[in-house]
């Protein structure tokens, strides 16, 4: 029997003088039975079938990448698909009124009145930003802000949350400095503020750290892109930075092996995975977008993100006209040698494709001269139903694009609900034993504060700028990010981030409506109205039925929960396969939710003490819940029982308090009680207002429970002296449960707790702000 | 000259940030913006200039060293020999060291982290173009943000600076950069050319700045223009 | 005691934007004829005797580089 990988390298008529051989389409056809590594590009043998089934032939080097890249989980939702489909079927025609582009498009797009339009979404670079943590962020962060150029907006803002193992462990020194510093050196360079996110840490995400990246973009309503091929003869437009050797094969294996070559004869060495960002090209790129969608140039545009070329051509046609052509050869490249596979599988930064009108080349030209940004004519679009690319006069790849960008495997993975789910929730928290004395309480009140979940992320978010652009209301340590949206008019918008993934654990479809809920709170206490949602979905492995099981839990109970909260969910991201060995992270879907604010001079912030004799209010109902609480893990490292009760109509109505509270300047401080319950909330009200406050329980309350319980839906306001008696009006004609529990004292420069004692502002300062310099340096 | 008829130019460079929030600045305290292009040797008739904030070029080969050679710096360079009121901020600060403009170098932050914070800062000098509207010895509360904000000259440059009153900020309520004596700001010798790290067009509104002490220097040099 | 010179470069395959900027900003003051720049960093260690190259290339591999993204060298020169 020949040896066919011996044939391809010694007959290959286009294989002069020893060069390279060219995988050409008439190549393959000639050699049906060459061996490929299908299997190292992370295809399964049946999806390699599927490919030669559609292709009535093998697939060429090139295509094989571009398949196997399309196909891989990150790109092709193979394995989430089928559970996402629930998303569209439980949002209704009146939730989805508002909503100018949403599942499916590169970000969702919100219209929020007067002609402005909102576009924002999540996601995630994680286990690029364990090999290489600055640069691992940091490209993050510069994808999912060509996510939301693409729609045709003007980036305006960034939130990163983030996920790391233990405070005190010696990894998460290496990654945690490297992520922050990544975030903070790409975004400040582009110019973009950072409001929001999170810093939480578990065991569980010791060796796989989330990084989460959220931008925020705006447009007027009637400006909005889209990412399609249409128009036969129109152009095809590759923009930006170089095509180099970065992140070959990244995507198909979660950037954790790398497509060497090796066996296709290039004989190169093993490539590095990692891609490395340059956000001033990236700052140059958003302004030279934004000039061509200005001038009215571009038909159609598409970021270049994971999959490269592979993904923008294929999914520009299949979204268009159906074909396209492609001239391999015009690509600008900033490496020797680089093969079409590799060419079209590169994941070089800062690059974005656009589909032009020939009339309007030479002004596109010109624009992108103005700003120095290589642009190049790459092909044109035709109704061929085909995307074809050339290679040295060669058609190395020919495919009907729809194939390659839509119509991907579809798995439906086992799913089953482990048994371990009955002994978690037996393991009941509210048994745990509790602080009985007063001392005891004031212990647990700053050993609460001083914990890596709870305590100041100042050492994080002092290094992310979130002055630029001038529009920035409300940000870190806020519990929504506000800014300015229109200097005239004063209309804004909000965003947040949350998700508590110890709850998800104890129950996927609570803990996924307690991480939209709080989201959906933390807007609201802004003075925000909520009115759409994205996520970002973070689990392990896809083909642990357990892991599975969580999977379909956490969606259906955010879809579920839009639902009931008539929001709707206009995208998402999916990121599984966290897990080292047998061990998941928690399951960590992260629900990111976005309000609009009328007049952002009603904003609610969250320190106490701007007014004169405020009134400290807690709305909402305190029960006795313990399961999964921050008291549980930190004081007794436990994670058992049962989540907080959710109440959905109860979140509805405390948002719309809020926002008619901070309208008619009813509330001069408001914050959210999550992870530490009030005990925490009280903290760092007066810690970020700089003033002290004197609390008095309600007489029938157990202060552990009161100060320590993390029920969902209680919100803690000040009230300016003369609106008390006004907003505890309204708090009972609606039926929302409001108690007073306490007073601002301008004077004291202590938090002063009945029954608990006296704790002067400077020993919680030091508790709560001295943890992660100490740490992290 | 009204204060409206003052024609106050921000110049964008590639990598520029903070032009925008110049630009609302010189609006906010009445006078006209002008945006300057990096590429355009052609100042448009302003009557004063302001070096914003951000990374021009990327600040890859050192803060401000690629932006000197543009070609409105040239024109920059030589309107402030004529006498023209220029104002760098953050790496504004740095081009004009960078280009002769001001002595001494901005340079990493000795704590090596990028630091973004409201930053108290005590009025030195009140006779500069930029600083008429405050008291010597006032404090105020301004954003910085920034990882290459140490300033440093040697010791005879520091002292001649001290001795000539071309102090006009200095950090106080903690020094965030490392800079030798607490400097913020300094000016030049005729007091016209300004360079501060902490950013005045930040702090211009309560509602998106910590306070409004940075219009004072939006002013200072609009009384300046109305006056001549 | 011997001066030990370790250069850290950016990997040939990864993107060198430092040194990208400053190629870039070459012509335009007028300078031809450099076709590309690549920026790295030079360490000078004074070592004792008794440092073997072995422990050079450790400090080297493990601390002064990024072996993620960049390459080291190690030479030995003249105190």
């Amino acid at each position: 029997m020949t040896d066919p990988t011996r044939e391809a390298a010694t007959q290959d008529p286009a294989t002069p003088n020893g060069a390279e051989p060219v995988d050409s389409v008439e190549h393959a056809a000639r050699t049906p039975e060459l061996d490929q590594p299908y299997r190292e590009l992370g295809l399964a043998d049946d999806e390699y079938e599927r490919i030669r089934e559609i292709l009535g032939r093998r697939p060429t080097e090139a295509e094989l990448a571009m398949y196997s890249v399309m196909w891989s989980e990150h790109c092709s939702y193979k394995s989430s698909k089928t559970h996402l489909k629930y998303f569209g079927e439980t949002t209704t025609d009146e939730m989805r009124a508002k909503m100018l582009a949403g599942i499916g498009e590169n970000a969702g797009v919100v219209d929020i009145g007067d002609g402005w339009a909102v576009t924002f979404k999540v996601e995630s670079h994680n286990h690029p930003s364990y090999v290489e943590p600055y640069q691992g962020a940091a490209t993050g962060v510069g994808g999912i802000v060509r996510d939301i150029m693409a729609m045709g907006a003007r980036p305006v803002a960034v939130a990163d949350p983030l996920r790391f193992g233990p405070a005190d462990a010696a990894d998460t020194r290496r990654v945690l400095p490297g992520v922050v510093e990544g975030v903070g050196g790409y975004g400040n360079c582009l110019g973009l503020p950072n409001i929001g996110g999170e810093v939480v840490f578990d065991e569980s995400y010791a060796r796989n750290p989330l990084v989460n990246a959220m931008c925020v973009g705006v447009l007027k309503s009637d400006e909005l892109q889209l990412a399609h091929a249409t128009g036969t003869g129109n152009k095809v437009i590759l923009f930006g930075a170089r095509t180099g050797l970065d992140g070959i094969g990244g995507v198909s294996v979660l950037a954790s092996e790398t497509f060497s070559g090796d066996e296709t004869g290039s004989g190169r060495k093993k490539l590095p995975s990692v891609q490395v960002g340059d956000p001033f090209t990236e700052k140059v790129l958003i302004e030279c977008c934004l000039e061509l969608y200005g001038s009215d140039l571009v038909v159609g545009v598409q970021d270049l993100g994971g999959a490269g070329l592979s993904c923008a051509t294929s999914e520009l046609a299949a979204a268009g006209d159906g074909g396209m052509r492609i001239d391999l050869d015009t690509v600008p490249l900033r490496a020797e040698g680089m093969n079409p596979a590799e060419i079209l599988s590169s994941e070089s930064q800062e690059r974005m494709c656009a589909i032009v009108r020939p009339e309007d080349v030479d002004s596109f030209m010109a624009v992108c001269r103005k700003w120095d940004v290589t642009a190049t004519v790459i092909g044109e679009v035709t109704d061929e139903e085909h995307l074809r690319i050339d290679w040295r006069g060669e058609c190395v790849v020919d495919v009907p694009p729809r194939t390659v960008a839509d119509e991907g495997p579809v798995y439906q993975r086992p799913v089953r609900r482990p048994a371990e789910q009955d002994l978690i929730a037996a393991d009941d928290a509210n048994t745990l034993s509790r602080p009985a004395t007063a001392a005891e309480l004031r212990e647990t009140v700053l050993r609460m504060a001083a914990s890596p979940n709870l305590c100041s992320r100042e050492w994080v978010t002092g290094q992310y700028d979130h002055y630029v652009r001038g529009n920035t209301v409300l940000a870190q340590p806020s519990d929504g990010g506000v800014l300015r949206v229109d200097e005239e008019t004063d209309r804004g918008i909000a965003v947040a981030t949350d998700c508590n993934a110890r709850y998800t654990r104890l129950d996927p479809y609570e803990g996924a409506r307690l991480a939209l809920a709080e989201a959906y709170r933390n807007v609201a206490v802004t003075g925000s109205k909520p009115v759409a949602v994205t996520n970002c979905l973070n689990f392990g492995s896809a083909e642990d039925p357990g892991v599975m099981w969580q999977f379909q839990q956490s969606v259906r109970g955010l879809a579920d929960a839009a639902a009931e909260l008539g929001i709707p969910v206009t995208g998402g991201n999916v990121s599984f396969y966290n897990q080292t060995g047998g061990d998941p992270i928690l399951p960590t879907p992260v629900a990111g939710v976005l309000g609009v604010i009328d007049d952002v001079t009603a904003r609610i912030p969250t320190g106490i003490g701007a007014a004169p004799g405020e009134s400290l209010l807690l709305l909402g109902d305190t029960r006795e819940e313990f399961g999964g609480s921050e008291w549980s893990r930190v004081v007794h490292g436990h994670l058992g029982g049962t989540p907080p009760r959710v109440d959905l109509a109860r979140e509805r109505l405390l948002a719309d308090v809020l926002g008619i509270g901070s309208r008619d300047g009813l509330i001069s401080a408001a914050h959210d009680l999550s992870e530490g319950g009030l005990a925490q909330a009280l903290v760092e009200m007066s810690l970020i207002g700089e003033t002290g406050a004197r609390i008095v329980l309600p007489e029938e309350a157990d202060p552990f429970v009161w100060l320590f319980a993390e029920s969902a839906g209680r919100v803690a306001v000040s009230v300016p002296r003369g609106a008390e008696l006004k907003f505890t009006e309204l708090c009972s004609a609606r039926g929302l449960p409001c108690s007073k529990i306490g007073v601002v004292d301008d004077e004291s420069r202590a938090l002063e707790i009945q029954g608990v004692g006296d704790i002067p502002l400077s020993e919680l300062r030091e508790a709560w702000e001295g943890t992660l310099p100490r740490l992290f340096g | 000259m009204s204060a409206a008829g003052a024609r106050i130019g921000v110049i964008t460079f590639p990598g520029s940030l903070d032009d925008g929030d110049a630009r609302r600045a010189v609006r906010r305290a009445g006078a006209s913006d002008v945006g300057l292009w990096h590429g355009d040797a052609d100042l448009h008739g302003v009557d004063a200039v302001i070096v914003p904030g951000g990374f021009s070029y990327g600040d890859y080969l050192r803060c401000g060293a690629i932006a000197k050679f543009a070609p409105v710096m040239t024109e920059v360079v030589r309107a402030a020999g004529q006498g023209m009121p220029v104002l760098g901020v953050c790496n504004g600060f740095q081009v004009l060291c960078e280009a002769g403009l001001l002595p001494g170098v901005l340079t990493r932050n000795s704590g090596l982290h990028y630091v973004c914070r409201d930053q108290w800062l005590r009025v030195d000098n009140n006779t500069s173009t930029w600083t008429t509207r405050y008291e010597p010895g006032a404090e105020l509360l301004i954003p910085i943000k920034h990882g290459e904000g140490r300033y440093v000259a040697e010791d005879p440059v520091l002292d001649r600076l001290e001795g000539d009153g071309r102090v006009l900020f200095r950090y106080v309520d903690g020094n965030p950069n490392g800079s030798r004596r607490d400097i913020a700001g300094i000016t030049d010798e005729r007091g016209r050319v300004a360079g501060l790290m902490p950013h005045p067009e930040h702090a211009v509104d309560p509602l998106t700045g910590p306070t409004d002490d940075g219009l004072g220097m939006f002013l200072s040099a609009l009384d300046t223009l109305v006056a001549a | 005691m011997a001066r030990v010179v370790v250069d850290v470069m950016p990997k040939q395959e990864i993107l060198d934007p430092q040194g990208q900027a400053v190629a870039n900003a070459l012509p335009r003051q007028g300078f031809e004829g450099i076709s590309e720049v690549r920026q790295g960093k030079r360490f000078e260690l004074e070592v004792d005797d008794g440092v073997d190259d072995d422990t050079l290339a450790r400090i080297a591999e493990n601390f002064l580089a990024n072996p993620v993204i960049e390459d080291w060298a190690v030479r030995r020169v003249e105190s």
